[in-house]
């Protein structure tokens, strides 16, 4: 591990100008010491969020409002979460392991970074942590990689679960740097990594993310997150789907829906919820919606089982969602 | 005698100082003035290091020095080989020379006052290397298979060819044929403890508290690298956090801190990352193998042959028990098994749990699944209709064999008779549901084993053997073994394992521990008694002065004359009339007649259910049942502990293990525990284990057959065949995976 300085910000100001100067933020920790302790993260300074007053998760109306400091694992077992958004805490409840969930944060869960073996390889090539010094996962063994907006420079999935949920959700998020506050589409936080894959999002440096805010809308208890592995906890996505429905009358008025594990994001199938809407809620549908899923994949030399996998996760998670309804 | 303790459901004796944090590991025993060293693994996957600039990081915050091939002490290696080392090659000598032999291997050491500074240190070190491409896939075009040097002597324990009757003919001629081949993935042994040494030297005399499975091989091994006598060399490992072999022979890690700590005159402490688990510490190796089976439409077995291959390292060859098991599983008078090795850029394989037998079993057992489903027999009435009467390959009888009361108890247990037999038939909602079984088997093994017994003037009893408790509650069997023949309360037994200097006992693997070294307590036991009255006959004021010790007997730890009524007299009476504590050595060893005359297995029948989702081809085990034939359980609780263990281990097997190596520079892209899967306690599902009763007077005095390994073989296809009913998709390669599932 490299040396670096800790330093703990007492308000946002103070955190946010620290962060502006050139410190990391650090809350739960679970991706970046993780990350120093590889020397994948070399931060000279480390600048500990956790005892700013972000943690709150609250309902707004139907809105759910959730704070960028508050626990995977509190967000998970909120009473609020469970009423207005049971498919955020499904999806928590499927990342990572119990010790990692109450310590992760829900503004660190969407800035983690990937899970590409090579990446946390100083000797393998990885454009992610060194840029220009080429992508050893796309000739490698690349099973678990992206089929979906992956590029000649990164072939690196986002390894969120919940991310997936939110932007299917169409949540938003708050943040604050030094120029003042914005908000914007969750979706929009993530960047494709095209000729530049060390860029991961889209905050400008200094950024803090405040909070999280899941619309309310016509799916509530309809949604539901379908995460396929190879063991049942502790383990990525090979594909996962977050999808929402809303049916009326047997047929399906709109829905929502977005997959994990196969995206260098988490990738929202506007294609796939367009074909659903005014079909019956039945399984002919969700197959016709879901071989749409595959448009444009890209599979690498070990991973074409993605593209077969995808539309049927698709599938089941709808089935799923659609058994609620 | 009354059988009070072998056989008793006691409860783990360490089990207080494990869970209060008082069991001492190896790396437990920090030393006043140690320094850390951090192993530097070489990046590429073959070639030779041009140029290593150590002094560019000596002068980093902590450093003490840094070790390397051009100023590490060239080291003697002098020649030695124990049963856990391959029979041919050379061991890797490490910082010798200039080549690099694997990814990972060992190519500087970095020593500091503390561990942050030479990790800093050992990360900044630059190296060059001239590099090629090595040869890791053992499937690929270049590998070229060799017959084992040491699997062509007479008396090999695997033979390289091997063959009874006309088998190719037989299985070619056969109505009803088996011909696949199957693909089983390198695993890592991954227990919880990272592999550890602390090294101190005092003048030419070595102490390590290293991470072992056998003392006294690290021991002799380290003479033998640094040139000492053996005594000069003491090795102090009193708990074991899981090993599974890896720790059976003793790696280069060892030689390393020792050689650090000689270096700069200072205790040195040397912990392995779990990355570098992978490197250097052993593996399963992956194995190719092929089975043909022929069979006569009634199901009796007309020709089996079964050829398989290993990988080993350019400079071992390790070999394992891969094809054994077919000669003497079933009876068939046409057999012909072909075991070779393919030589590969990596590090030697060792043996992990089940060595051999369990990649064999899987082949062999996913083979009689088919085959059962060809003849529409069901797969347990197939083994018994091709039931052994004694085995055939040497021509001997089993010492004990319980294969069916095994497949009955199982069977009658897991409920066999709801299966109902074609693939795909049942269902559990949407899931499809599938039921699988598989016979278990590993050799009843048995070694040369020594131990020492004192009886002390406060009533106890110390019992001391340089054996290991690796997990399977070594400390709690051996206590009730000696409490058993002494008869002695448990807890006036004491049981010292884990110092080299303890008497000799075989390395703590193979199944044979409480095989040999019970056998050994069980002796010393018997001669300190005979001691004991030798004394009290002796002792003129002994209410037994005179008496012929034919005349006397022990029971419940007193000694009368025998058919006397009297209170009789204690240890502790005649070790207080004696002043000095009693003490008897004892040893075991198979007697080679009954070794000549009888073939001793043991065996199981493992029943697996799994659920497998249809849409996405997730597979979950819903239950396991294993019934084992085992002989004597000397404990019911620590042997459905070590079952269950082995049955998880046997889940990874079948569902999740694998090493994946990068062709390109043989770099396991996995070494670590988020990437090498096992199973999680959410994988897990209810496991059963039973124990037929077994009596078997030969294997050993007391009657044992080790349960460590078979506890694992036989589980991984148990399931396959589960996948098979559940899909009607016959999975050959190993772990089964999601997208196997997806063309079913």
């Amino acid at each position: 591990m490299f040396p670096f300085v800790l330093e703990k910000a007492g308000s946002a100001e103070a955190a946010i100008a620290a962060a502006a100067a050139g410190a990391r933020y650090i809350a739960g920790g679970t991706t970046l010491v993780d990350l120093m302790r590889d020397e994948v993260e070399r931060p000279e300074r480390l600048v500990d969020i956790n005892a700013l007053p972000l943690s709150d998760i609250r309902a707004d109306g139907e809105d759910l409002v959730i704070g960028a400091l508050a626990r995977m694992s509190d967000v998970a077992t909120h009473p609020e979460v469970g009423r207005l958004q049971p498919i955020i805490a499904e999806s928590l409840i499927e990342g990572a392991s119990p010790q990692l969930r109450n310590m992760a944060s829900m503004g660190g869960n969407l800035l983690q970074r990937c899970r590409c073996p090579y990446f946390r390889m100083l000797d393998a090539a990885c454009n992610k942590r060194d840029p220009g010094s080429g992508c050893a996962a796309i000739d490698g063994l690349n099973a678990g990689n992206a089929i979906l907006g992956t590029s000649d420079h990164c072939v690196a999935t986002h390894p969120s679960d919940v991310a997936v949920a939110l932007v299917a959700l169409g949540a938003t998020m708050r943040v604050r740097g030094s120029d003042g506050e914005r908000s914007f589409a969750v979706e929009d936080l993530f960047r494709l990594p095209g000729d530049t894959p060390h860029l991961e999002h889209t905050l400008t440096p200094g950024e803090l993310i405040l909070d999280i805010r899941v619309p309310g809308g016509p799916y509530g208890r309809r949604a539901r997150y379908l995460k396929v592995r190879d063991r049942a906890s502790y383990e990525f996505a090979l594909v996962s789907a977050a999808v929402a429905l809303d049916v009326e009358e047997g047929l399906i008025r709109s829905s929502r829906i977005a997959v994990g594990g196969v995206g260098t994001k988490p990738w929202r199938l506007r294609a796939c919820e367009t074909a659903l809407a005014g079909k019956p809620a039945d399984r002919s549908s969700f197959e016709a919606a879901a071989r749409l899923a595959t448009e444009g994949v890209r599979p690498l030399s070990h991973n074409h089982y993605k593209a077969e996998l995808l539309p049927r996760t698709i599938v089941r998670a709808l089935e799923m969602a659609g058994d609620v309804a | 005698m009354t059988v009070r303790f072998i056989g008793s459901p006691h409860t783990r004796v360490d089990g207080p100082r494990k869970v209060t944090g008082n069991a001492r590991y190896a790396a437990d025993f920090n030393q006043a003035g140690q320094a850390y060293a951090v192993i530097v693994s070489a990046t590429v996957g073959l070639g030779r290091i041009t140029e290593m600039d150590g002094a560019s990081i000596e002068r980093m915050p902590g450093v003490v020095a840094v070790i390397t091939h051009h100023n590490a002490e060239k080291l003697p290696y002098l020649p030695h080989k124990a049963v856990i080392d391959p029979a041919e090659g050379e061991r890797l000598h490490v910082l010798q020379d200039d080549q690099v032999r694997f990814y990972g291997q060992p190519v500087a050491v970095v020593v500091a006052d503390t561990l942050d500074d030479a990790e800093r240190a050992a990360a900044a070190l630059r190296i060059s290397y001239d590099a090629r491409r090595p040869i890791v896939d053992h499937a690929g075009d270049e590998v070229k298979a060799i017959v084992p040097d040491a699997a062509t002597r007479p008396g090999a324990r695997t033979l390289a060819d091997r063959s009874r009757g006309e088998a190719d003919a037989a299985v070619a001629n056969a109505a009803v044929k088996v011909d696949e081949n199957y693909d089983i993935a390198r695993e890592n042994h991954n227990p919880m403890e990272p592999h550890a040494t602390i090294a101190s030297w005092n003048g030419e005399r070595l102490t390590l508290w290293s991470k072992s499975q056998y003392l006294v091989n690290e021991q002799a091994e380290i003479a033998a690298i640094f040139g000492l006598p053996l005594e000069n060399v003491e090795v102090v490992c009193p708990f074991i956090g899981g090993a599974f072999g890896t720790s059976l022979r003793t790696w280069p890690h060892v030689t390393l801190a020792a050689l650090a700590a000689r270096h700069i005159r200072r205790p040195v402490k040397l912990v392995l990352t779990r990355k570098q688990m992978f490197f250097t510490t052993g593996h399963r190796p992956r194995t190719l193998q092929r089975i043909a089976l022929g069979a006569t439409p009634e199901g009796a077995l007309a020709g089996m042959v079964h050829e398989g291959t290993g990988e080993t390292s350019r400079y071992e060859q390790f070999m394992e028990a891969l094809t054994n098991v077919t000669d003497y599983l079933y009876s068939c008078p046409n057999v012909r098994t072909q075991y070779r090795l393919a030589p590969l850029d990596t590090s030697t394989p060792n043996h992990m749990r089940g060595p051999g037998e369990a990649s064999g079993i899987f082949a062999i057992e996913s083979a009689m699944d088919e085959l059962s489903y060809k003849l529409g027999i069901d797969p347990i009435e197939l083994r018994r209709r091709n039931e052994p009467q004694l085995d055939e390959a040497e021509n001997k009888p089993f010492s004990s064999r319980s294969l069916m009361q095994c497949y009955e108890l199982g069977a009658e247990r897991f409920g066999w008779t709801q299966r109902t037999p074609e693939p795909r038939s049942m269902r559990d909602g949407r899931l499809l549901i599938g039921m699988g079984t598989a016979t278990a088997t590993y050799p009843a093994f048995h070694a040369p084993a020594s131990a020492r017994v004192r009886l002390l003037a406060d009533g106890t009893a110390e019992v001391e053997a340089a054996a290991s408790d690796m997990g399977p509650g070594t400390y709690t069997s051996m206590s009730q073994v000696a409490a058993e023949f002494l008869g002695l309360p448990l807890e006036r037994v004491r049981f010292r394992l884990g110092r080299s200097d303890y008497p000799q006992t075989p390395s703590h693997g193979g199944s044979w521990t409480m095989a040999s070294v019970g056998s050994a307590i069980r002796a010393a036991c018997l001669e300190v008694q005979a001691q004991a009255a030798r004394r009290a006959a002796a002792d003129a004021g002994s209410p037994l002065s005179g008496a012929s010790v034919d005349d006397l007997e022990w029971s419940e730890g007193l000694l009368r004359r025998r058919g006397d009524t009297s209170p009789g007299i204690s240890y502790h009476d005649i070790v207080v009339r004696a002043g000095v504590p009693i003490e008897a050595g004892g040893s075991a060893q198979r007697d080679p007649k009954v070794a000549e005359q009888y073939s001793m297995h043991a065996f199981g029948a493992v029943f697996a259910e799994v659920a497998v989702d249809p849409d996405v081809g997730t597979i979950a085990v819903r239950r396991i049942v294993g019934a084992y034939g085992i002989g004597r359980v000397v404990n019911p609780l620590l042997a459905r502990s070590q079952c269950t263990g082995g049955m998880i281990g046997g889940m990874g097997m079948a569902l999740m293990e694998r090493t994946a190596l990068d062709p390109r520079d043989g770099r396991p892209v996995n070494a670590h525990m988020a990437d090498y899967l096992m199973p999680v306690n959410l994988d897990i599902p209810e496991l059963e284990a039973h124990f037929v009763d077994e009596v078997d007077p030969h294997v050993n005095p007391l009657g044992v057959k080790g349960l460590g390994e078979i506890a694992l073989v036989g589980t991984a296809p148990a399931i396959g065949n589960a996948v098979f009913h559940a899909t009607g998709k016959r999975v050959r390669t190993l772990p089964i995976r999601i997208e196997d599932m997806l063309t079913a």
